[in-house]
């Protein structure tokens, strides 16, 4: 086994296609969090073969298109400091800001370096230890755990160039405001798989408890997603709402423990600014008092211009589920993946690059 | 941006293990994942195992779909 094609099998996803179809008789509105669900669901043309009385809501589950402005302004200002290397997941470079990019940063002369693991930046300082080499730290609970290992294997090695600007977010808490926002009913989340690996499904259990709104974590398989929609079907028809797993092979309920407790010894909860939201309480990561002398925010002195948002951008609303991307006036005219105006059309996972690459549900 | 991929564990050195990406081999970082051995399979990201692959739970995953797409 391999864990891909198996859970790829057309006809066993046609046969829990009609299932779904026989048995969903509501109206039914359901969020995918993640951005990696909203890539699958339409790769996989599965918006288009659900009953029509089940909606799909792509959430903000987009860490790339969830950080604020005033964030990656900070970033593009840590980047003109002398002697200074930044290290980045590639999405995050071409993301623009208030007045500039971490790409145009660069063109302009900026040491900015594309990084696939937070490893690759600890190499880097490693290798250079007449500058300081600072990592942007974006993510959510999957990702903050290796960003946590590396802060302690510096302290370990004993490397004291390397600096984190900790941008990370919780999960939980924003699925908490959106609800409390009142402006998308749901009546199902399709819960992220690979944050639910490290933090289970408990974290959860107050949305069907408080909010009576179906929860199943799904993996990003097409038999994973349609078993978790199904699932959620399930509850929703029944009104007996809980959270599920679907998706076991990968996540357990009581989460990661190990990466958990690495995670904790290196962070402690802060407050998070959400693109489109604005300041979460409880919604970010910080580095711990012991950790500081890694921290980016605290070492530096920047002083970066108020920020302010891409006139026309729509990208807050569509993070909240208020809006998709046909609603944006920008969308395929002047905002495309080539000349992105905001994160949602720069980031892979980002709804608006994904109804551009893959359509809409009605295959425009 | 929360992306995994399935990587078979191939040897394990420490916190680091050679694992193998349908054909091609990488170094990864298994502290997160410190249960892994040789022969399972991790979710892979960004260069960390965040959770080893629960075979039985696959099988048991399979097995339900199974049963579902058979059901009236």
């Amino acid at each position: 086994m391999k864990f891909v094609d198996e859970f790829r099998d057309p006809e066993l996803a046609r046969k829990l296609l009609d299932r779904i179809h026989r048995r969903s008789t509501r109206p039914t509105r359901l969020m995918e969090f993640c951005g990696g669900h909203t890539v699958a669901i339409f790769k996989h043309g599965i918006r288009q073969l659900l009953p029509p009385n089940i909606e799909m809501l792509s959430g903000p589950g987009c860490p790339v298109c969830v950080t604020a402005s005033a964030d990656l302004d900070r970033a593009i200002a840590l980047s003109r400091l002398p002697e200074v290397i930044i290290t980045s997941f590639g999405d995050m470079i071409r993301v623009p800001g208030s007045y500039s990019s971490l790409q145009k940063a660069k063109a302009e002369g900026g040491d900015i370096r594309v990084v696939y693991s937070a490893q690759d930046a600890l190499h880097i300082a490693r290798d250079n230890p007449d500058k300081s080499v600072i990592f942007i730290g974006i993510g959510f609970e999957t990702t903050a755990p290796t960003i946590a290992a590396t802060i302690l294997q510096a302290e370990q090695e004993g490397i004291n160039n390397y600096y984190v600007l900790s941008l990370h977010k919780v999960c939980p808490p924003i699925m908490k405001t959106i609800l409390d926002l009142g402006e998308v009913r749901l009546n199902g989340i399709i819960c992220p798989g690979h944050v639910s690996a490290i933090i289970g499904s408990y974290p959860y259990q107050f949305i069907p408890d408080n909010y009576n709104i179906a929860c199943v974590v799904s993996g990003f398989e097409p038999l994973d997603i349609l078993l978790c929609v199904d699932m959620l079907v399930n509850q929703i028809e029944s009104e007996q709402y809980d959270v599920e797993i679907a998706y076991r092979r990968g996540v357990k309920p009581e989460g990661n423990q190990p990466a958990l407790k690495l995670m904790d010894s290196v962070f402690e909860i802060g407050d998070a600014d959400w693109r489109g939201i604005g300041v979460v309480p409880s919604s970010g990561l910080s580095l711990r008092e012991k950790y500081r002398r890694f921290d980016a925010a605290t070492n530096f002195d920047i002083t970066p211009e108020p920020s302010r948002e891409a006139k026309g951008c729509i990208c807050g609303s569509i993070l909240r589920g208020v809006s998709t991307p046909q609603d944006c006036q920008l969308f395929r005219t002047s905002c495309t993946p080539d000349h992105p105006v905001g994160p949602c059309m720069v980031s892979s996972e980002g709804s608006c690059a994904t109804y551009y690459h893959y359509g809409d549900a009605d295959g425009g | 941006m929360c992306l995994a991929i399935p990587a078979l564990v191939k040897s394990i050195d420490g916190y680091h293990a050679e694992v193998d990406i349908e054909g091609v081999t990488r170094s990864i970082s298994i502290q997160l994942t410190p249960e892994v051995r040789v022969g399972d399979y991790v979710l892979l990201h960004t260069g960390y195992a965040i959770n080893v692959i629960d075979e039985y739970e696959a099988q048991e995953t399979l097995k339900l779909l199974r049963e579902l797409s058979e059901a009236r």
